[in-house]
């Protein structure tokens, strides 16, 4: 809730930009007495809101199961499960074999009968292994059965690159997921989103595919009072407005919400007020909040991972362009992933996704653009 | 009748000569056998075998099971009584005259798509399904017509769904290959084979679920996997039996060899033909049974599904059957040699159970031909059904997506679009 308020308000204090494993400056003076009672003070790794997201749905409806390659006694592949096989038991948080399409399977077969299962895959680039469970069993059964058989699952785990992990490991599968009809797809990006947003989805009657990122798990973000409440719940479909702007719109999710805000404080100084969504939700896409703002701004940068072609911000861009193609004054720009697999090497990988530079020289040539052609990126 | 977990494994040129091999049926024991399999294997029975008798252990002995042992009475007129008798008759012939039907309208332009029939193979689904209670629960493939009406779905339903009306048993929205039904748990009919499997794995993983974490404690609902032997190459189907055999699921994988997978041979798709075999290699008995025969599926059904409801875990169950017709109607069907059809037409089930009922004195030819002309009638009244019923309206195609139908998302207008009146009435772009 007060992610909604912060969306329409936008206070200043709340949106500076979140720290990379630093803390964030504070404007308001630091005593420890006091941090108790300021509605941003608590700060929280996206792990442990993850955690204690599963933990109290876990405890909430005891039809909700966690399956999974480690997620047991390993405690979590990233230690996301933790403590979890102790509180609850091995009945319900189970380790399975290494067979991603079985126990895909298992969990679908299990959910047409009311359970609420949450299957863990150690990446999503395990869930192709899988994939035809997640498609074709679970998100088009509500369709096929006319609605007789509805499917809440939740399928989660890290997606995207991690560092240095290689090509078959660091595919972003936003685009994939979010094409399929029958699907909810979310990624969250702070603490307060994976806290929200996963409760949502265990509760949420469909099946719901949650990227997470592995980058993100350590990274500490602030958390406000009703976020730590059990029953806060976020909206599925809605975007975040983290920082308002009014010359350009960057739309950006999971990892890259915190690059485009960096960016951003970058882009405030070269006199460039760039507002950043953080669109928390790929299926269904908030094509709203996107065109509100681009009609405010009249520019547009997608951000995103994955690979461009077919990606996210081709979807974004399209959409703009059919319902908000007046309000345009420059090309979309579109930043994503080099077309190429993962190279392993440190230089080539950072070369292969969005830095920060890459975003700023972005926005920059969107701003400074009046209508001429677009030269290829 | 024993099912033991204890098969020995052999090279498929190896017989048991040894085994004494006990058949009930008389009439249907022609060894006419081909290389593979015999067509005619019965159903096996390992007496207590002395170890000395038993070959030695070259091969792998799978986890010892106790070998079930029950002296086989004189039996050959209590293997049913009258009404289960004639409930499989009026079954299997449903089940026929059905798939004819369903046949005909085909090429009359009232069916569309993919249509598998089922025809030749209702032994098994009779005998199995019609062990069920109504809360177990069934998944099959895209061959399910005969499945769904087994275990309960309404003729008109199907019917209905197969032309693709709104009073389908899926308003239309599933189709042949996609038959749902919350009611009679069935859970689908699935066009990938290999899909089922786990997804009834998982409806056995929450009836062991039920019971023990939500303390549901009379809990024991089945789950009845039917497959096929192209299937049984299949990577799931390998995960799932160890998943099952590993918890102790209460599921009975049921594979309906067929020998045939569109034009290819289980004999050269298969590096070891023999399906059951794969059961004791994951810890779970691996039966093998003639598929023509409702009686002989019948009783290895009634074991397989008490094992499972006692908690005793999963069997494989290979069934060798047969499909009369081509894999799906549109297939020729000009691979299948015509002297191995005719073999199989020669063992119907429908003729063989006829033949048992009447001369065991269970039933009249008079109450039999009763059953058919009644069922004769049904399946005219669900083409009529169907016929009358009206196709989907227009605002159907974007119902049913999501549960929640917030999952379309928001609408220009900041609402979700769901919201709106007249959402379902607009095109398909959302």
């Amino acid at each position: 809730m007060w992610g909604i308020l912060r969306q329409k308000v936008g206070g200043a204090t709340c949106l500076s930009p979140q720290g990379v494993g630093s803390h964030m400056l504070r404007l308001r003076p630091v005593t420890s007495a006091l941090r108790n009672y300021s509605s941003a003070a608590k700060e929280m790794t996206v792990r442990d809101a993850l955690n204690s997201a599963l933990d109290e749905e876990m405890a909430a409806d005891p039809n909700v199961f966690v399956m999974g390659e480690e997620v047991g006694e390993y405690q979590g592949a990233y230690k996301i499960t933790k403590g979890l096989l102790d509180k609850y038991g091995p009945e319900r948080v189970v380790d399975t074999p290494i067979t991603e399409a079985g126990f895909a399977g298992i969990g679908v077969g299990s959910a047409y009968h009311g359970l609420r299962p949450v299957i863990e895959f150690m990446t999503f680039n395990f869930s192709m292994q899988a994939i035809d469970h997640i498609i074709n069993s679970a998100a088009k059964s509500n369709y096929m059965s006319a609605g007789q058989i509805n499917v809440p699952i939740v399928f989660r785990g890290p997606n995207g690159p991690a560092a240095g992990v290689g090509a078959q490991h660091s595919q972003c599968y936003a685009a994939w997921y979010g094409s399929v009809p029958g699907l909810k797809v979310l990624v969250p990006y702070s603490s307060e989103d994976a806290r929200g947003l996963l409760k949502a989805a265990i509760r949420d009657p469909d099946p719901v595919v949650f990227l997470e990122n592995e980058l993100l798990y350590g990274e500490s973000f602030p958390v406000s009072a009703e976020a730590l409440d059990s029953s806060f719940c976020l909206p599925i479909g809605k975007a975040k407005i983290e920082r308002e702007g009014k010359d350009i719109t960057i739309t950006a999710f999971s990892k890259m919400v915190g690059y485009a805000l960096k960016a951003a404080e970058i882009l405030k100084k070269e006199g460039i007020s760039a507002e950043v969504i953080n669109l928390r939700s790929i299926r269904p896409l908030d094509r709203a909040t996107i065109n509100v703002s681009v009609r405010k701004t009249n520019r547009l940068l997608t951000v995103e991972e994955g690979f461009p072609q077919h990606g996210v911000g081709a979807e974004i861009c399209a959409s703009v362009v059919e319902d908000s193609f007046g309000y345009l004054d420059a090309p979309v720009e579109r930043i994503a992933g080099a077309d190429v697999p993962t190279p392993y090497a440190a230089n080539l990988e950072r070369m292969a996704f969005p830095q920060i530079e890459d975003i700023v020289r972005a926005a920059k040539r969107a701003c400074y653009r009046s209508g001429t052609m677009v030269a290829t990126a | 009748m024993s099912l033991s977990g204890a098969k020995i494994i052999q090279p498929l040129c190896i017989r048991y000569p040894d085994m004494p091999v006990i058949s009930d049926q008389a009439a249907n024991c022609n060894t006419t056998s081909t290389p593979f399999l015999g067509s005619t294997r019965t159903l096996r029975r390992i007496q207590s075998v002395s170890a000395a008798q038993r070959r030695p252990a070259s091969a792998i002995v799978a986890v010892a099971d106790v070998v079930k042992e029950k002296k086989l009475k004189s039996n050959k007129n209590h293997l049913l009584t009258k009404e289960e008798g004639l409930e499989v008759y009026e079954d299997m012939i449903l089940g026929r005259v059905f798939e004819d039907m369903c046949a005909q309208m085909y090429y009359r332009g009232k069916m569309f798509g993919f249509v598998h029939l089922y025809n030749g193979q209702e032994a098994v689904s009779s005998g199995f399904i019609k062990l069920l209670k109504k809360e177990d629960s069934v998944v099959s493939t895209y061959r399910d017509h005969v499945h769904a009406l087994s275990k309960g779905v309404p003729a008109r339903a199907v019917m209905s769904e197969l032309f693709g009306k709104t009073t389908g048993c899926c308003r239309g929205q599933g189709g042949s290959m996609h038959m749902f039904s919350a009611e009679h748990n069935v859970l689908g009919g699935f066009a990938f084979i290999g899909e089922g499997i786990p997804v009834a794995t998982g409806a056995a993983f929450t009836s062991k679920y039920k019971r023990e974490v939500l303390k549901e404690a009379d809990c024991d609902h089945v789950t009845l996997a039917f497959f096929g032997d192209g299937t049984a190459n299949n990577g799931q189907f390998f995960e799932c039996l160890n998943m099952a055999a590993l918890w102790k699921l209460p599921i009975v994988f049921v594979v309906e060899n067929n020998l045939w997978a569109i034009g290819m041979s289980h004999l050269r798709a298969t590096s070891d033909p023999e399906i059951w075999k794969k059961g004791p290699a994951f810890g779970m008995p691996g039966v093998h049974v003639d598929g023509m025969d409702v009686l002989k599926v019948r009783e290895v059904a009634q074991e397989a599904i008490g094992r499972a409801r006692r908690g005793e875990g999963p069997t494989l169950v290979e069934c060798e059957t047969y499909r009369f017709r081509g894999h799906s109607l549109a297939d020729p069907d000009e691979l299948r040699d015509p002297a191995e059809k005719a073999r199989y037409a020669a063992r119907d089930p429908i003729t063989a159970l006829k033949k048992y009922l009447i001369e065991s004195k269970l039933a009249s030819e008079a109450e039999l031909k009763a059953i058919e002309k009644k069922i004769d009638e049904v399946v005219e009244d669900a083409v009529e059904f169907a016929n009358e019923s009206p196709v989907p309206s227009r605002s159907q195609l974007l119902e049913n997506v999501f549960a929640d139908p917030k999952g379309f998302g928001i609408g220009p207008d900041g609402r979700y679009r769901c919201e709106d009146p007249k959402f379902t009435q607009g095109t398909a772009q959302v």
